[in-house]
């Protein structure tokens, strides 16, 4: 049994004072930074809650609470609206491609992921294009004999490109409905590594033009504030269409995504909330921030 | 972001300068600016908060209300109470006095813990050590896979029973090995977990129990935010951390939550990771950090200036 005790049941509290003063503005900001929104998006939702104080629209603690919570989903709810429409179609390949720094949960996202497509009914190849880090194409084999998932897969230090090729030929060859592709963890300042990502794109796109039609940045919600430049980077070398947000169920609030959907606009797509496949959901503003941030939680 | 904080007190203290005669309230006015690249460093909230108090001390007793470069002044003050809070010495491993050495690692999922016992048992063969890795991460799919596969690159030897064994009981026959053979030290890699999981915070309690390591290091991500205090506490707490290990180090992450761990629990800085290679370990440099979390690279010979 996960005590989590989080500082977010304090948010609560916070609010359950007699009128808004400068106090509770003070305490809001140390919670939005201790979420990890960082200083630029928290002052950002603070002065629109200042805002609609000023206009009279919120009065009280209790309807400054219900206005923060608003704000907050908003901001989320305005990334979401970049979100391109997932169309998926029978036999034709839908290509998903699986970037993130070292680390974050892209090879169980990926498992996470075929188990959600399979239970949509549809079909569903692997493809192992981390093929640097120790025993990552065996950690994705491994997925793929307890999901029941093919893997295309070529020897540890293999090119990543050649991976990727087969991967896509295999799809259009067996019909296949989604195809997942594992990449190497990689830090966004490795201008060499960010390049090998285009390359994969191209490689993709030589068979499908409009492809790939995801493309996920993994980000760990125990990130600070470099999660942003991760987005920046990522986005820029490898067309970033979603975030899927892991390790939801640690203490994080992952917060950063707060920031990454202010200043780039960048939607969030899935949620990760732990090691088995199951640990997954499509990813719901409110739900998060009233789960997360106004605390009305079970276990 | 880089340089931002210089700039940014630089100008504070020129539209200061132009009225005069600095006061309080202008090191207030620049301390606001040192608390926000901190905050964006990562560095914990309350951290930065007990921080600010302290430099703000010194900056008002100190010169720099009569400074001529009061920007530099500031920075200065800040750099040396960074560096004091992030341990001015560095703090080598500890050796058993009788041998084997045991060296637990432990840390949050994806930290880089496997990672950074082959890289361990790199350097302190290098150094002339007879290592033994340890493979007790029984829950990560293909994990004991990788440390043999890093093992087998590098010719460092790698103990394990499989998945199916309590890592308890694998843990305690490798120390066995370990003495038998004469192997020193004994490096384990455990699974990640998240502090507040119950039942796997007891299982690294056992695996301590049994086997009394001589160090027990956290591995932390570089990239960690404001988190990092409450896990870092939580680890400590249970299992009592004789030091820490920062990774990933060698992207653009300031490190901030190296700082928040080191003032809240307390525990040396012991090595760095800055790649995803073997030979990626290096010692900890105070002075270093403290510069990269202030994001500045010429913040000495600005203070030299100064
Ligand atoms: N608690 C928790 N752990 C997770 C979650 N997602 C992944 N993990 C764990 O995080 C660790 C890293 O996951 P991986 O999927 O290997 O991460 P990766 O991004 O593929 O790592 P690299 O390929 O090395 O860059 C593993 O121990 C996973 O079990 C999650 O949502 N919650
Ligand atoms: N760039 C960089 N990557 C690192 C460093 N240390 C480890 N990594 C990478 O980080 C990812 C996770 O490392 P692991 O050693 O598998 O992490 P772990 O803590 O053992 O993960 P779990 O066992 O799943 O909890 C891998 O892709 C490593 O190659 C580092 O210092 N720099
Ligand atoms: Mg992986
Ligand atoms: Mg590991």
């Amino acid at each position: 049994k996960r005590s989590r005790q989080g500082i977010f049941r304090q948010i609560v509290q916070l609010f359950e004072r007699s009128q808004i003063d400068r106090e509770l503005f003070d305490d809001l900001e140390a919670l939005l930074i201790q979420a990890d929104l960082g200083v630029a998006t928290t002052e950002a939702l603070l002065e629109r809650l200042q805002e609609r104080v000023r206009r009279g629209e919120v009065r009280d603690p209790v309807e400054a609470r219900e206005a923060l919570r608003e704000e907050m989903v908003a901001l989320l709810e305005a990334a979401m609206r970049n979100r391109r429409v997932k169309i998926y179609q029978r036999g034709v390949p839908f290509v998903s491609l699986v970037v993130g720094v070292n680390g974050t949960g892209k090879t169980t996202t990926i498992a996470k992921l075929a188990r959600y497509h399979l239970d949509q009914g549809r079909t569903v190849l692997l493809v192992a294009a981390d093929t640097f880090r120790a025993a990552a194409i065996d950690q994705l084999k491994a997925w793929g004999e307890r999901l029941g998932v093919p893997v295309i897969a070529h020897a540890p230090g293999a090119d990543p490109g050649a991976v990727v090729f087969d991967g896509m030929q295999a799809a259009h060859n067996r019909g296949i409905d989604v195809l997942l592709i594992d990449t190497a963890g990689r830090l966004h300042t490795k201008s060499n590594l960010m390049a090998e990502l285009a390359k994969i794109r191209r490689v993709i796109q030589r068979h499908v033009p409009d492809a790939p039609h995801e493309v996920l940045l993994v980000i760990d919600a125990t990130t600070g504030q470099n999660g942003l430049n991760q987005a920046r980077v990522f986005t820029e070398a490898a067309g970033v269409t979603d975030i899927a947000l892991t390790k939801l169920d640690g203490t994080a609030k992952g917060g950063i995504a707060f920031a990454i959907a202010r200043e780039l606009g960048i939607p969030i797509a899935y949620v990760g909330t732990g090691e088995k496949p199951t640990d997954f959901a499509e990813f719901d503003p409110e739900a998060y921030v009233d789960a997360l941030f106004f605390g009305d939680e079970e276990d | 972001m880089f340089e931002a904080l210089t700039d940014r007190l630089t100008q504070v203290f020129q539209r200061i300068g132009r009225k005069g005669r600095l006061t309080e309230e202008d090191v207030d006015e620049a301390l606001r600016e040192v608390r926000r690249a901190l905050l964006e460093a990562d560095v914990h909230y309350t951290v930065v908060r007990d921080f600010i108090a302290a430099v703000r001390e010194r900056a008002i007793g100190e010169e720099v209300l009569r400074s001529l470069t009061p920007a530099q002044q500031v920075i200065a003050i800040v750099h040396q109470e960074l560096v004091r809070v992030l341990g001015s010495e560095r703090v080598p491993l500890l050796w058993a006095s009788q041998p084997p050495t045991i060296i637990m690692l432990v840390g949050l999922q994806g930290s880089g813990k496997t990672t950074q016992v082959a890289k361990l048992g790199y350097h302190l063969r290098k150094e002339g050590r007879r290592p033994l890795l340890v493979a007790a991460d029984i829950y990560r799919p293909a994990a004991v896979e990788q440390l043999r596969t890093l093992g087998k690159q590098h010719d460092l030897p790698v103990y394990d029973e499989g998945t199916k064994v309590d890592p308890v009981e694998t843990v305690k026959h490798a120390v066995k090995v370990a003495r038998d053979q004469g192997y020193n030290p004994v490096i384990i890699d455990t699974a990640g977990r998240l502090q507040i999981d119950e039942p796997m915070m007891q299982e690294l309690e056992r695996m301590a129990e049994a086997v009394r390591p001589t160090e027990i290091l956290l591995v932390a991500d570089a990239m960690t935010g404001q988190e990092a205090v409450n896990v870092a506490k939580e680890f400590h707490r249970r299992l009592s951390l004789t030091g820490l290990i920062l990774t990933k180090l060698d992207g653009d992450a300031r490190g901030g939550a190296a700082l928040s761990i080191r003032a809240v629990v307390g525990v040396p800085i012991k090595f760095i990771g800055t790649g995803e290679r073997v030979d990626a370990l290096e010692p900890f440099y105070p002075d270093r950090l403290a510069t990269r979390i202030l994001g500045m690279g010429d913040v000495l010979s600005l203070i030299e200036k100064a």
